[in-house]
């Protein structure tokens, strides 16, 4: 009988320097099926990055889709007692909420207890814009599961005063407990949320001007045209993730691979805010074979090779229906 | 169901599910919210209020489109809207509950060329108002005649038809008396002095259709610039098309139209008032405009046989409808979804365009697009279940169910 061995990793900085050992880093041993049950009761004490690697950017969605349904499952949320998540937008994590959805629509999981907070949303962008992210999470998301509608948070771009609503919404994520899962992307600056480079990596829930990189990005969803895009937007600070119990970044597409080798590759620095998980006790970045482009070959073959643990974490898959 | 927290109504609020609904010229796999009698917008719900649907209705794949509405119907199952009875009420009651489970939701009992006498006894009789489950909706009379074309009386009376020259809108309102309750008029505009007449029943917010006439395409142009917006039944009782001249056809594809203004044009799409081929000239030189309408007679509804319209018996017999003793075509029994269903075979066209020939043309023809004729947020809610063949399943008057099939519940 195989035995649980989980390592834990001390010490901040570098996941991988060129030319140290494999065992600097952290890793999940083999692991028996009873360990497996008691691996995840024992998730919290856990300490672990890890990248996992899918072909494809179906494949990718799939995994974390599954991983997110596993986390909520296994929670056991209940009356009074909610999973909260933090959640993004853009065209990374569509795939993902497509297969939530489908979860849902198949009976397998419920969303009656959890609470959501999502990351950001532009300012001066009337709520009910086709671009705003209140529009983005209602058709994408909300409009499609059972979720209860005060327990879905949004930052309000059109607060009179936008201080005090980053404030009220720190509160709110304070008052929930916490964030159990800070699901983020990556901007092709490194940006998780609106943090664009320079951010301060201890910053909260503010208001930021964006940076050039982030509206040309930003331009195909208004015609391409510059001058439509919001320049503005209210944002949780790097600082504000960190403090979630468990942060999983969606990394899809050649066009991020640059921003993922910042991020993991080098150190912890501010002008590539993803960086700063590197320090975070439970990190899962998921990526596809092209998001992987810019890594040395020695990371990418490393934590293939551990895919055989990583998808213990989603296979089985639980249903709620399980659990009646 | 999670307890509703509706900080502007209490009333109780339905979502329409597992259907496909058209909205901004498509079929949309969306579901359809409504609140209080009106289509509600369920991200307002969600954001604003927090609240969720009361009750949730599986559709079963329907295809939901905004409730027919026909400009132009002269009667139907034994009634005839223009025979002067004490009780003009309860033949349009019957009639407006009739025609439910054909589809429609709003339409204009239509009055064909009578006596004064007629419109005097009739029309204050005619009340606008809104449907429910007694029928549909009343949106106003519509009055084809007397001020029409001696050449082109189709089926109407030639001893009661008349002229406005001497007195214009004077005229006018002594034949008819009461306006109150009129929301079309058809004339023909090369009658001396309609365009006072048109400008005057434009200014007053009745809507002027063009129609048994044999104007020429200025006279026709001119009356659209004195405000006239409808065609009655296009290439029926006007001049053929002809190159040189199109006539009243040829306000299709006129450029003399004001800017920001549409010109209507009504279609019978029974398969016997115009030929297909027709049918897609018309569609194909102006989508935009084309309003079904169904000209159904007293018989529509009844067995083959003799009916009335107005001052004459009319023949039916399968779908064509004489004069008896003629070859004159006179009204249809067509009902409005086999007119849907007829247009979208006749022209190759998408289930989106057929839909709005029905709903959305009449109801911009008669500026209540606001209101009626879309699924669009705020509008009342007037709908249909349909299959993928257009046939009802459901109608909805003000989000309450006024028929369904027999076999077809949700």
């Amino acid at each position: 009988m195989r035995v649980a061995a989980l390592s834990v990793a001390s010490g901040p900085s570098h996941m991988f320097p060129g030319h140290a050992p494999a065992s600097a880093g952290t890793e999940i041993g083999s692991i028996s099926l009873s360990g497996l049950t008691s691996f995840f009761s024992c998730k919290l004490f856990t300490i672990t990055m890890r990248l996992v690697i899918l072909d494809n950017y179906d494949l990718a969605s799939e995994w974390a889709a599954k991983y997110i349904c596993n986390c909520i499952i296994q929670f056991k949320p209940s009356q009074g007692r909610y999973f909260t998540l933090g959640l993004p937008t853009g065209s990374t994590p569509l795939g993902c909420y497509k297969k939530l959805i489908e979860y849902h629509k198949n009976g397998d999981l419920s969303f009656k207890y959890v609470k959501t907070f999502n990351m950001d949303e532009y300012v001066g962008l009337p709520r009910n814009h086709p671009e705003s992210y209140h529009s983005y999470m209602w058709n994408n998301f909300f409009k499609h599961i059972d979720i209860d509608p005060n327990n879905a948070h949004i930052l309000d771009g059109n607060a009179l005063d936008l201080q005090a609503e980053c404030d009220a919404f720190e509160k709110k994520i304070e008052e929930s407990g916490g964030i159990d899962l800070f699901v983020g992307g990556i901007g092709p600056d490194g940006h998780i949320a609106f943090n664009e480079p320079g951010s301060s990596l201890a910053s909260r829930t503010r208001l930021k001007t964006l940076a050039m990189d982030t509206i040309l990005a930003n331009a195909k969803y208004f015609d391409g045209d510059l001058s439509k895009v919001p320049t503005m937007a209210l944002t949780v600070g790097v600082g504000t993730v960190m403090d979630a119990r468990e942060v999983m970044i969606l990394i899809t597409g050649a066009h991020k691979a640059f921003a993922l080798y910042k991020a993991i590759e080098e150190g912890v620095n501010h002008m590539w805010t993803v960086s700063a998980f590197q320090q975070h006790p439970r990190t899962i970045f998921v990526c596809d074979e092209d998001a992987t482009l810019e890594l040395r070959v020695k990371t990418v073959k490393y934590f293939k090779g551990l895919m055989h643990v990583h998808n213990k974490l989603v296979d089985p898959l639980y249903s709620m229906k399980e659990e009646n | 169901m999670m307890p509703s927290n509706k900080s502007v109504s209490d009333a109780p609020i339905f979502q329409f599910t597992n259907c496909r609904i058209l909205r901004s010229h498509q079929l949309q796999r969306e579901d359809l919210w409504v609140r209080e009698g009106k289509i509600l917008n369920p991200e307002k719900l969600f954001f604003d209020e927090k609240g969720s649907a009361d009750i949730q209705l599986d559709c079963k794949d329907s295809i939901i489109a905004p409730g027919f509405i026909d400009v132009q119907i002269n009667g139907g199952f034994g009634v005839d809207f223009s025979l002067a009875v004490d009780d003009v009420q309860s033949g349009i009651s019957l009639v407006s509950q009739k025609i439910l489970s054909h589809g429609v939701t709003s339409f204009c009992p239509t009055l064909v060329t009578s006596p004064p006498s007629v419109y005097h006894k009739v029309l204050p009789q005619i009340s606008i108002r809104n449907g429910g489950p007694h029928g549909a909706g009343i949106l106003g009379a519509h009055l084809e005649g007397p001020f029409i074309s001696k050449e082109k009386k189709g089926a109407h009376p030639e001893h009661y038809l008349s002229t406005f020259e001497s007195g214009a809108f004077q005229d006018l309102l002594a034949t008819y008396r009461h306006l109150d309750c009129v929301r079309i008029v058809t004339l023909a505009p090369e009658m001396k002095r309609s365009s006072e007449v048109i400008q005057e029943l434009t200014r007053q917010g009745i809507c002027v259709s063009l129609g048994h006439s044999v104007a020429n395409l200025s006279q026709a142009e001119e009356a659209v610039r004195h405000g006239a917006t409808f065609i009655t039944h296009l290439f029926n009782a006007m001049l053929p098309f002809h190159h040189r001249d199109p006539g009243i056809v040829g306000l299709l594809t006129s450029d003399q139209i004001p800017a920001r203004r549409r010109v209507f044009y009504g279609m019978i799409s029974d398969g016997i008032h115009t030929n297909p081929a027709a049918l897609r000239i018309a569609h194909r030189a102006h989508p935009k405009g084309l309003v079904l309408v169904t000209d159904a007679i007293a018989g529509m509804g009844l067995a083959p046989g003799k009916h009335t319209l107005g001052q004459q018996v009319i023949e039916v017999d399968g779908l064509n409808t004489y004069i008896a003793g003629t070859k004159t075509l006179s009204g249809s029994v067509a009902t409005m979804d086999s007119c849907v269903r007829h247009f979208l075979e006749a022209t190759g066209c998408t289930v989106e365009t057929a839909l709005e020939a029905a709903s959305l043309h009449p109801a911009q023809l008669l500026g209540i697009e606001h209101r009626k004729g879309t699924l669009n947020y705020d509008n009342d809610a007037d709908f249909l279940l349909l299959d993928d063949s257009l046939r009802v399943r459901a109608t909805y008057i003000a989000g309450e169910r006024v028929w369904s099939q027999d076999t077809f519940t949700i």
